[in-house]
């Protein structure tokens, strides 16, 4: 097989790719502080040690994480028009996907974290006169999000690469940026090798990246 | 939304299967064959990767396992099975005659096995090296102390997190979907937009979904109590995706 790749000009790079990478990025990036926040709710609902909060909480986490991200699309897709009472495009459907579904694994991960905290630091923030929502702001989850940093930013990480299963919905990402140039100028061989280096450079060197933050918080700890 | 309609499933979707409930039942089948054909796939390679990346005085198997769980790991699991089905039989001819079938479990297995890989490398190197010493001190060959002193502890360390990984094969099994599997996301896009009953569809779709995964906690559960050494107790392992 020839390999073709000079059809990827400037012009194609900006027309197609950039649109796409774009979209995927402020998905990653909105899905993660969405995600980091609804999860962190629903971690404290889980630790709360009251049944009405947990169990809501338990059975939201629990549902999302036994269901196929695209089925988890796709259902958001159909449900999120007749909710609100009007059709909405594929790109604010993911962006809503993206946060509901993220905020199940966050919370996972952030119930870890504040369940590393030593029992010790509660006690003594709650013995200095502390109420609950001072504890956990001051003294347990800075130190939380502090142990779970890497396996934060590894999930967003996962979350980037999957970004680009929106294709289910014809939502414009990344990857479909590669798919709709491939198409368009004939050359989808090309466009999906080209597209997997780049999904390849950005998250190896992000993983790298994080490796070495895990190096180093590790040291200071 | 209105009234539900579960009769839908009774109706003719007009092509080879009389009825919908009979086309879910073999788009559920070919979601199971996809992801246990799969997990036999990722669970070879993956060990053979995991090992030789824990190979004692071999650096470049171990840069060639690393190498290999970087490689599967970073690119995104639709893209890989966009590259095994359309880029893979036109690089390499002697695939092109393979069933689509055939290369999404390839797709499919390669990126699990980076996972399984890196789970098996982190059991085994879970272990006191007083057990390779061991074997190395009774005069094991390397092939032998991995066989019969190392890779029956590392396995039954790793249980907890193959166990996820396990269930995960049957929720990525529904990225198939793009390259034209019958496997049930396919099932519920087009029986759905058939029938205009696109909630009972993905409903049917989405209760398999969490079926799936459960028999398959129970049978992994069984295996670990099956295989349980008295004594050896092992921590839990984590989640991924």
């Amino acid at each position: 097989m020839n390999l073709d790749l000079t059809f990827f000009s400037w012009p194609v790079i900006s027309g197609f790719l950039l649109k796409g990478l774009y979209f995927s990025v402020f998905l990653t990036v909105v899905a993660t502080l969405g995600g980091i926040f609804f999860g962190t709710l629903l971690a404290l609902m889980r630790l709360s040690g009251n049944k009405w909060l947990d169990m809501p909480a338990a059975i939201y986490v629990n549902g999302m994480r036994s269901i196929p991200l695209v089925m988890v699309i796709l259902w958001f897709f159909l449900l999120v028009p007749t909710m609100i009472g009007r059709p909405i495009g594929p790109e604010y459907s993911a962006i809503i996907t993206f946060i509901a579904f993220e905020a199940a694994y966050f919370s996972e991960i952030m119930r870890a974290g504040i369940q590393s905290i030593p029992r010790g630091q509660v006690s003594a923030g709650m013995a200095v006169g502390m109420t609950y929502s001072q504890n956990m702001k001051l003294v347990i989850l800075p130190q939380a999000f502090r142990n779970m940093l890497p396996v934060l930013l590894t999930q967003t990480i996962i979350l980037f690469q999957d970004t680009s299963l929106v294709y289910a919905i014809g939502a414009y990402d990344l990857f479909k940026g590669f798919d709709t140039a491939g198409k368009n100028f004939g050359r989808p061989e090309e466009a999906y090798l080209l597209a997997a280096v780049v999904y390849f450079v950005l998250c190896y060197s992000l993983s790298y990246l994080v490796k070495r933050l895990h190096r180093k918080i590790a040291i200071i700890r | 939304m209105g009234k539900w309609d579960w009769q839908v499933f009774l109706q003719d979707p007009g092509g080879k299967i009389p009825t919908y409930w009979q086309w879910l039942v073999s788009a559920w089948g070919w979601t199971v064959s996809v992801s246990l054909c799969s997990l036999v796939v990722a669970l070879v390679l993956g060990s053979l990767v995991g090992v030789i990346r824990t190979l004692p005085d071999s650096p470049w198997l171990v840069r060639f396992g690393n190498a290999w769980v970087e490689l599967f790991r970073n690119i995104p699991l639709l893209v890989q099975i966009f590259l095994w089905y359309h880029v893979v039989p036109k690089m390499f001819p002697v695939m092109a005659g393979l069933p689509p079938f055939i290369l999404v479990v390839f797709a499919l297995g390669f990126f699990t096995s980076a996972r399984i890989a890196e789970q098996l490398r982190s059991g085994i190197q879970a272990l006191p090296k007083g057990q390779r010493y061991a074997g190395m001190a009774v005069g094991f060959t390397t092939f032998q102390y991995y066989r019969y002193v190392i890779l029956p502890m590392a396995y039954r360390i790793i249980i907890p997190p193959l166990t996820s990984e396990s269930m995960n094969i049957f929720k990525n099994s529904s990225v198939a979907f793009a390259v034209s599997i019958p496997e049930m996301i396919q099932f519920a896009m087009q029986a759905g937009e058939e029938t205009s009953r696109v909630t009972e569809m993905y409903m049917a779709v989405t209760v398999l979904y969490v079926i799936s995964a459960m028999i398959i906690n129970r049978i992994m559960a069984w295996v670990e109590k099956r295989v349980r050494v008295p004594g050896f107790v092992v921590a839990g392992g984590t989640g991924g995706h």
